[in-house]
């Protein structure tokens, strides 16, 4: 996708195509996007016009999450509280994007702070799965997801905390990176749960999504768990022969959580068979402490999220109201008006699992239970290559079907949480069709296992049709 | 159990204000999702170490050179409140 619309941008207007997705948004009842950079986003593509440069994505456009800082575009976290926020400075991953070429389109909708399954926490509103305007998109990242499957976009950059990338990519029919924590830098990334966090692609190929890793890849001096990049491209096309596939009993059935919907089940069985004719092989394997993943993600979540969003304060950018009183109550009023109920809930019970009294039995159990969940992934690693799942449960729901029960919105999470507790790499391709709901395929790889990851999840694309299927709104 | 009480005090430590209409939802809420939470006592964790970070570096030294920052103006641009060239932060004492 990517390599030939750089083809098609040079031989005609880069100008013209963006002119053309611009339009295209403004008449959209999506709500994917919060801002349009038009006029920064124009200006270069009239520069690339004028004189063609270079770069692995030359006149380019691509989304990006509202959480990633975007020098002189605002970037709110689709937050009250960082609303106008022009950050004086880009993330690590857009310096990057911008140096080979890309165009910054603009910022996408989001889940409060990154805080939620299917984009509705924002302060912005819901925004609207392309597949069914009725159903959520996922989420966090549920802007970048919808905008890409309904062609907005051709590419987008998201985050992914415990499901945040492959989820909205699942729900949307789109694929979708969680990177090994380390390997893409956090500068720039505002941060939710900094343990658990990556910045990861959303596209319509596996393809464009292991260019878009070799770009935004690679070690920062200024994110000190920044580790070195390998190479993605390259042994893409090398296919799945002789390479073993674990299927872990714990992600199917009745297993874990509320069950899986037979549909994705059927999918994810169907999408192992096609792996299998193409040379894999695969057996089951036991992930003993999958049951506890949940529990163990929202601790820690909760409680670095009570730390990390302690510095928005109206002090130095975001919302300040009202007379000034003393010190406590002026930000206590502040953070009372400038945050959602979901955000509150995670700083208050965050604050409640670090306090005195019960450290050691939420935060510091939460993560020996985290070191389980890590061991039953590296000892799985040691028999197969990769591990197949469903990326989630159960197809897009309705809008506002979840929303007012935050536990049973949690217990979605439960195939993609484990990943980022272990901090091993997983992707999630789109296998088949819930009803008119897509249905995304998960495969996970050891740490910096991105490149099997990729080859086999390009090599499952190629064999079948569902990356081309196209919701009516395009 | 977590109790009205419990719900002011992490409000007054995590510095967000509660609403007197919202207190009785988040105790029902909390206390539901902390039974959840209850269910990590199940695991045998003795002589478990915790994993603070997932992917082992070791401590990364560089040199301590001072290179370009933003300028005031920069760093205070986004400022709601200002004075002469400071932040303007509520009264401390």
């Amino acid at each position: 996708m990517l390599a030939e619309l750089k083809e098609r941008l040079r031989a005609g207007s880069a100008e013209e195509y963006l002119s053309r997705l611009f339009e295209k948004i403004e008449k959209s009842s999506l709500n994917a996007f919060t801002t349009l950079a038009r006029e920064s986003a124009l200006r270069r593509a009239r520069e690339f016009d004028k004189k063609p440069d270079q770069g692995l994505l030359a006149a380019v456009p691509i989304a990006i999450k509202e959480c990633i800082s975007t020098k002189g575009i605002e970037t709110n976290c689709s937050s009250r509280i960082l609303r106008g926020y022009i950050p004086p400075y880009d993330a690590h991953v857009i310096e990057r994007l911008k140096a080979e070429g890309a165009i910054i389109m603009g910022k996408t909708n989001m889940d409060e702070f990154a805080m939620g399954t299917s984009t509705e926490t924002s302060c912005f509103g819901p925004t609207k799965n392309p597949w069914d305007p009725g159903c959520v998109p996922g989420g966090s990242s549920g802007g970048s997801a919808a905008c890409v499957a309904a062609h907005e976009a051709p590419c987008s950059l998201g985050s992914d905390t415990g499901g945040s990338v492959r989820c909205p990519a699942s729900f949307c029919g789109i694929v979708g990176l969680k990177p090994t924590y380390g390997l893409v830098s956090r500068f720039g990334l505002v941060a939710y749960a900094n343990s658990l966090e990556q910045i990861g692609p959303l596209t319509h190929t596996v393809e464009d999504t292991a260019l878009l890793l070799e770009i935004i890849s690679g070690h920062d001096r200024r994110d000190s768990t920044s580790a070195e990049k390998g190479s993605y491209l390259p042994g893409l096309k090398d296919g799945v022969s002789g390479l073993k596939i674990g299927i872990p009993k714990e992600y199917f059935g009745e297993a874990v959580g509320e069950g899986v919907d037979e549909r994705v089940e059927k999918a994810v069985w169907d999408a192992v068979s096609v792996l299998e004719g193409l040379g894999a092989r695969w057996q089951k394997v036991s992930l003993p402490h999958t049951r506890f993943a949940l529990a163990a993600y929202y601790v820690i979540a909760m409680s670095e999220a009570s730390s990390n969003l302690a510095r928005f304060d109206g002090l130095r950018y975001g919302l300040r109201q009202g007379e000034d009183r003393d010190w406590h109550t002026t930000f206590s009023e502040i953070r009372s008006l400038g945050f959602g109920p979901e955000v509150k809930r995670r700083i208050l019970l965050g604050t409640y699992a670090l306090s005195a009294g019960y450290y050691g039995r939420y935060y510091l159990k939460a993560l020996k239970v985290r070191t389980l969940i890590k061991d039953d992934f590296l000892r799985a690693f040691k028999n197969v290559d990769l591990l197949a799942s469903p990326t989630m449960p159960i197809p897009a729901f309705r809008i506002g079907e979840r929303i007012n029960d935050p536990l049973s919105l949690y217990m979605a999470d439960v195939f993609t949480v484990p990943i980022n507790l272990a901090g091993v790499p997983a992707i999630s391709v789109p296998c088949g069709f819930a009803g008119h709901l897509p249905v995304g395929l998960q495969l996970m790889g050891p740490h910096f296992g991105e490149a099997t990851v990729l080859r086999a999840a390009h090599a499952f694309e190629a064999a079948t049709p569902f990356h081309e299927a196209k919701p009516e709104v395009v | 159990m977590i109790t009205k009480e419990d719900v002011e005090h992490i409000s007054w430590l995590a510095s967000i204000k509660i609403e007197d209409e919202e207190k009785d939802e988040f105790v029902e809420q909390f206390n539901s999702i902390l039974e959840y939470f209850h269910q990590l006592d199940e695991v045998e964790t003795d002589g478990i170490e915790p994993t603070f970070r997932v992917v082992d570096l070791a401590n990364i030294f560089r040199d301590d050179v001072a290179c370009p920052s933003l300028s005031q103006e920069e760093a205070l641009r986004n400022a709601p409140r200002r004075e002469n060239g400071y932040f303007k932060s509520p009264r401390i004492v």
